[in-house]
């Protein structure tokens, strides 16, 4: 099954026979000060430099949160969207838990777009769902719901079904164009929660075939050498069926493992993409 | 072993969260005669506190905390039904819980460990707490504190709708609230309208303890 994304020009697929797809999460200013600042004063400045290290690292979508505190979510939202695919051709994940905000992001966006996010709650299937199917846009489901974050694999799975049921059946959208967040969790809080996350993959990967996507750095919460914690993490999620992650793109640690969890995992043909990503290295270190 | 010898593996075994031998050295110490609060005010709190600075420090990481604070439960069991036949009060009474619509907790986990070690009783809610379950939760068990914690963005303005809901229930001054979380700043904090904020859990219990006094000052004048 094969999610498609598109920008201005380009195109992404999000699928099991395609090479994992890497969202850049920077473009996000949350526990960044100086960032926030910025843009309550509508200086977005700072938001062209994350796009180009984010694009550099190997980001094949970009996240864009901007929920600064006191700013005007609406605006900004807006605004990013339109500076950023000026920027690049890389499609965006329009990332807010306020629907103005991503119908304002929507409306702006040229190109078919990732919505993050929805969960099983009725009310925000009811808001958000709609709109994702008037745009013609993909998005990003959470099987949690008003009562629970389910601790059981099998209890996310049923959330997720019913996300899937709603809207496939009361929205008319497509199966493909839904992509399922099987919830990272801390595993400094609990070592058996990345074991759980795993576990939810495989039987969503097995009932639904859906392509998975997930905040990654959330694994490696409160511990030290989190970059090399995400980097185990992820090959041993993309084997149970994760086809994309929520990543910063900056860390060649992280990206390496997913690249080399492609060419293991037969989705780099004859390793051309590996070979060349050591030769534009190689080639970059000499200049 | 003599008392000093008591008090200091207690701190030590505390330090490093193991809840068996902690349990043991409370019981122990007990046995010799050490009083609870002997064993509460100079191993198990200064043990906890020395947990909170590392932590802030970024020498300790999120899973020893929660086991130091784990072993401090175990012993906090034994010790609480004695604390309250000496007489001697929980230092204050907190009401915890994050927001609506946000379900992130270990950090306010991190919070209550921090103030239960501190003497406080802590009261928590857990997470998705809609501001109609804090206003019960106040009636109920009539605390000195409400802490609100929201971990995203757009969840934080739940503080300013969970105060508006108290000031309409007309109980904005029965309690101190105090705000936190990733996202959270002091400007936020007093945009909204609350009375403390703290950017992480040591300095909260800090923060705590000074609008406790303040506020116990001003009900004495």
């Amino acid at each position: 099954m094969d999610t498609v994304l598109r920008s201005r020009s380009g195109e992404v697929v999000i699928g099991p026979d395609s090479p994992f797809c890497i969202i850049g999460e920077r473009i996000n200013p949350t526990g960044r000060k100086i960032f926030q600042e910025q843009l309550r004063r509508g200086d977005l400045s700072r938001i062209e430099i994350d796009v180009a290290q984010q694009v550099a690292g190997g980001a094949m979508v970009l996240d864009v949160n901007m929920g600064a505190p006191l700013a005007d979510e609406t605006e900004l939202m807006v605004q990013a969207v339109r500076l950023i695919q000026g920027a690049c051709d890389l499609p965006l994940c329009l990332d807010s838990s306020i629907i103005e905000v991503l119908e304002a992001g929507l409306a702006a966006y040229e190109g078919k777009a990732l919505v993050n996010s929805i969960t099983a709650e009725d009310e925000r299937m009811d808001a958000i769902l709609p709109l994702v199917k008037r745009h013609g846009a993909a998005v990003i489901a959470l099987p949690n719901d008003e009562e629970e974050i389910p601790a059981e694999p099998g209890r996310r799975v049923e959330l997720a079904r019913k996300i899937i049921d709603v809207a496939t059946g009361k929205y008319g959208i497509p199966i493909e164009d839904i992509v399922i967040d099987p919830l990272a969790m801390p595993v400094g809080a609990d070592t058996s929660l990345v074991l759980t996350t795993l576990e939810t993959i495989a039987l969503l990967h097995e009932e639904f075939g859906v392509n998975m996507t997930l905040g990654a750095s959330n694994v490696s919460f409160g511990m030290p050498e989190r970059a090399a914690i995400v980097a185990a993490f992820l090959p041993m999620a993309i084997k149970a069926g994760l086809t994309s992650a929520i990543v910063d793109a900056r860390s060649p640690e992280l990206v390496r493992s997913v690249k080399a969890a492609d060419l293991l995992l037969n989705r780099d043909p004859w390793g051309a993409a590996w070979i060349a990503a050591h030769r534009a290295q190689q080639a970059a270190a000499a200049t | 072993m003599n008392q000093d010898e008591l008090l200091r593996q207690l701190y030590d075994f505390t330090l490093v969260g193991n809840a068996p031998e902690v349990l043991s050295l409370t019981n122990q110490g007990l046995a010799m005669g050490l009083g609870p609060e002997m064993l509460l005010y100079e191993a198990l709190i200064p043990s906890l506190e020395e947990v909170g600075a590392r932590f802030e420090r970024g020498d300790f990481f999120v899973p020893e905390m929660l086991i130091a604070g784990r072993a401090m439960a175990g012993a906090l069991e034994v010790l609480r039904p004695l604390l309250a036949e000496t007489g001697a009060e929980p230092i204050g009474k907190i009401v915890m819980g994050t927001v609506k619509g946000d379900v992130h907790d270990i950090g306010k986990n991190l919070v209550n460990i921090m103030f239960e070690g501190a003497g406080f009783e802590v009261i928590d809610l857990g997470v998705q707490v809609s501001p109609e379950k804090f206003i019960d939760a106040i009636k109920e068990h009539k605390p000195d504190i409400v802490g609100f914690s929201a971990f995203l963005t757009t969840t934080m303005p739940m503080f300013k709708a969970n105060i508006n809901a108290l000031q309409k229930a007309g109980m904005r001054e029965q309690v101190i609230i105090m705000v936190g979380g990733a996202p959270v700043t002091q400007e936020y904090a007093d945009v909204v309208g609350a009375d403390g904020y703290a950017s992480d859990a040591s300095a909260a219990v800090v923060r705590a303890k000074e609008l406790l006094s303040q506020r116990r000052a001003l009900a004495r004048a």
